[in-house]
């Protein structure tokens, strides 16, 4: 399985690469790039969160709030006090990391609904603080974000750049910046699951009593996956408050929440690459249904449930075992 | 010598039913030691005793003259003691040999950044690992079942590869609760070669079982229990010559 494993971790990264690689081909208006800007973005959010409730088996409800978090340390640290925008990214991780792991250490040892509803409440009370800390936050009018910067080099959406001579849009550059970084985001995290540490989180999923028997401390690795996935949603949520420019607590909103585990279960959860399909998918669906924005959140419910009924699995490891049901069907008509 | 495993006055009541009550015994390092007795003895609860999933409600648990009865199973795996069920615990989301590898977990240290980036120290490790477990699943019998999927393998595969995640953590001692339960014939034969052979590794075994005719050539101690407390305790022989025993469970 190693062997299988890691081929297939490799396929999965390399096909990860060429879709992303191969979109700037098909789009070139800075609206779509920025569409798909966003879209690299929260899926790197959504990666992370399946994490914790595809491979570990636990659930969260609040992680829009982690996400919100990280966008709001980033923005304030950068606009209010002046820092550079890695710094404030690297310390507001840590800061969200600190956090998790204050909160999800009591809350982890609860199981199903109750560990959702303390989820659920951990996500209302970052928004709520969100918006009410108006001296701080803003309010619920949101705060303006300044650019993404490496060693006082800006990356803006609206700027021009050039990248082996070649002459390119900050929207573009944007896309390119997120892309490289989701796959980052899929690589650590496909390194994470193939290895021990992974395997103990998986065995938390599959049996708690079976793990904890051969000497997996169980309450200990489901505070990890915990921080690891809030970390990942700090990351991507400081980077695309950056990206977008202006912030409201919107990001950290119950809605945002429930948006991220749906895409999670359309997706495939336990599949690294069937999540980002299904953010691809959440992200884009509202864009050709936008005549009814109004029904989106009854959409996403519809497909949540819709999603739980028909096809337990996911998106991606549904159509890959039809795949492979088909070809052995095909296989033993030869035979 | 103190005894490996020792058990002292253990109770356990759920309610007003004492499970297990006052039951006291010693298993040496080396042996194979049996707990039978009819359904509902309190095999299993003591055996939950014994590795950490219940907590008792008076007595003590010793192993290697530590007290171990407040102590988490995982911190008994710690200290060499590790177990099978009856109600079989699979990790049914991976693979067989990922769940004997996962045996391996308190041997392989790894912290966040060789795991993250996947540095050659890990990757070292976990070929070492998965070497170690297909060595453990071919012990056991199953190596042919390596990448398979956990939830499409047979219940008797799984028993053994139940046994052989037990194995890869290296205990001292293994509890084995009702190995045989739902094996064919030729399947219990081909358990007790294998439990003869992991008491000739120098590992404990502590069994829990029915089937009498393997429970008997195999022990080398027997503790009979009959509604939570100790009926007979003795070799194979003295047991089977116990009237009370003969009486309560043998039926003759």
């Amino acid at each position: 399985m190693m062997a299988r494993l890691s081929q297939f971790r490799l396929k999965g990264l390399l096909f990860l690469a060429i879709a992303v690689f191969a979109v700037p081909l098909f789009i070139s208006n800075p609206f779509h790039y920025g569409l798909a800007t966003q879209i690299a973005l929260i899926a790197g959010a959504v990666v992370g969160l399946n994490l914790l409730v595809g491979f570990a088996g636990q659930i969260s409800l609040g992680h829009a709030g982690f996400f919100g978090l990280g966008a709001y340390f980033s923005a304030i640290m950068t606009s209010t006090y002046g820092w550079s925008a890695i710094p404030a990214l690297i310390v507001g991780a840590i800061v969200v990391a600190i956090i998790a792991w204050v909160v999800g250490r009591p809350i982890l040892r609860l199981k199903g609904h109750y560990l959702s509803m303390a989820t659920l409440a951990v996500g209302f009370i970052i928004a709520i603080i969100l918006n009410n800390e108006r001296e701080i936050t803003g309010g619920p009018d949101g705060m303006p974000v300044p650019p993404f910067d490496v060693f006082g080099w800006e990356l803006s959406a609206f700027g021009q750049y050039s990248l082996f001579g070649m002459d390119i849009s900050g929207d573009l550059a944007w896309y390119l910046f997120a892309g490289v970084v989701l796959l980052a985001a899929v690589w650590l995290a496909q390194n994470l699951i193939d290895s021990p540490i992974g395997r103990a989180l998986r065995s938390v999923h599959g049996s708690e009593v079976a793990a904890s028997v051969v000497g997996v401390n169980t309450a200990k690795y489901k505070s990890l996956v915990f921080v690891i996935s809030a970390v990942y949603a700090s990351v991507m949520g400081a980077l695309y408050g950056h990206f977008q420019g202006f912030i409201t607590p919107s990001v950290a909103s119950f809605d945002f929440s429930i948006l991220l585990i749906t895409m999670v279960v359309l997706g495939g959860m336990g599949s690294t690459i069937g999540v980002i399909i299904g953010a691809v998918v959440l992200e884009l669906l509202p864009q050709l249904l936008a005549d009814f924005q109004e029904m989106e959140m009854v959409l996403f419910g519809l497909i949540l449930m819709l999603t739980m009924i028909f096809m337990p699995k996911g998106l991606l490891p549904t159509a890959t075992n039809l795949l492979a049901k088909r070809r052995s069907k095909s296989a033993g008509g030869d035979a | 010598m103190t005894a490996l495993v020792e058990v002292n006055n253990l109770s356990k009541a759920f309610g007003g039913v004492h499970a297990v009550e006052g039951v006291s015994f010693a298993v040496d390092a080396g042996q194979v030691y049996s707990v039978i007795g009819p359904n509902g003895a309190g095999k299993t609860t003591l055996f939950n005793l014994i590795t950490g999933l219940y907590t008792p409600t008076s007595g003590e648990v010793k192993l290697n003259g530590e007290s171990i009865a407040k102590l988490q199973p995982n911190q008994l795996a710690e200290r060499g003691m590790c177990r099978t069920f009856q109600q079989m615990q699979i990790c049914m989301n991976m693979t067989a040999i990922e769940n004997v590898m996962l045996g391996r977990h308190l041997t392989l240290k790894s912290n966040l950044l060789t795991t993250l980036f996947r540095l050659p120290a890990l990757t070292r490790g976990e070929k070492a690992a998965r070497q170690k477990s297909a060595e453990l699943m071919e012990f056991v019998g199953c190596g042919e079942y390596l990448d398979t999927e956990a939830s499409a393998m047979s219940y008797g595969a799984l028993k053994r590869l139940e046994i052989a995640r037990a194995l890869a953590a290296e205990p001292k001692v293994v509890l084995l609760d009702e190995p045989a339960a739902g094996l064919n014939a030729v399947e219990t034969a081909a358990l007790e070669e294998l439990i003869r052979k992991i008491a000739e590794q120098g590992i404990t075994v502590m069994l829990v079982e029915h089937d009498m005719k393997l429970v008997m050539g195999i022990s080398d101690r027997l503790l009979v229990l009959n509604y939570g407390r100790v009926l007979a305790e003795g070799t194979p022989e003295q047991i089977r010559a116990n009237p009370d025993v003969i009486a309560a469970y043998l039926g003759g």
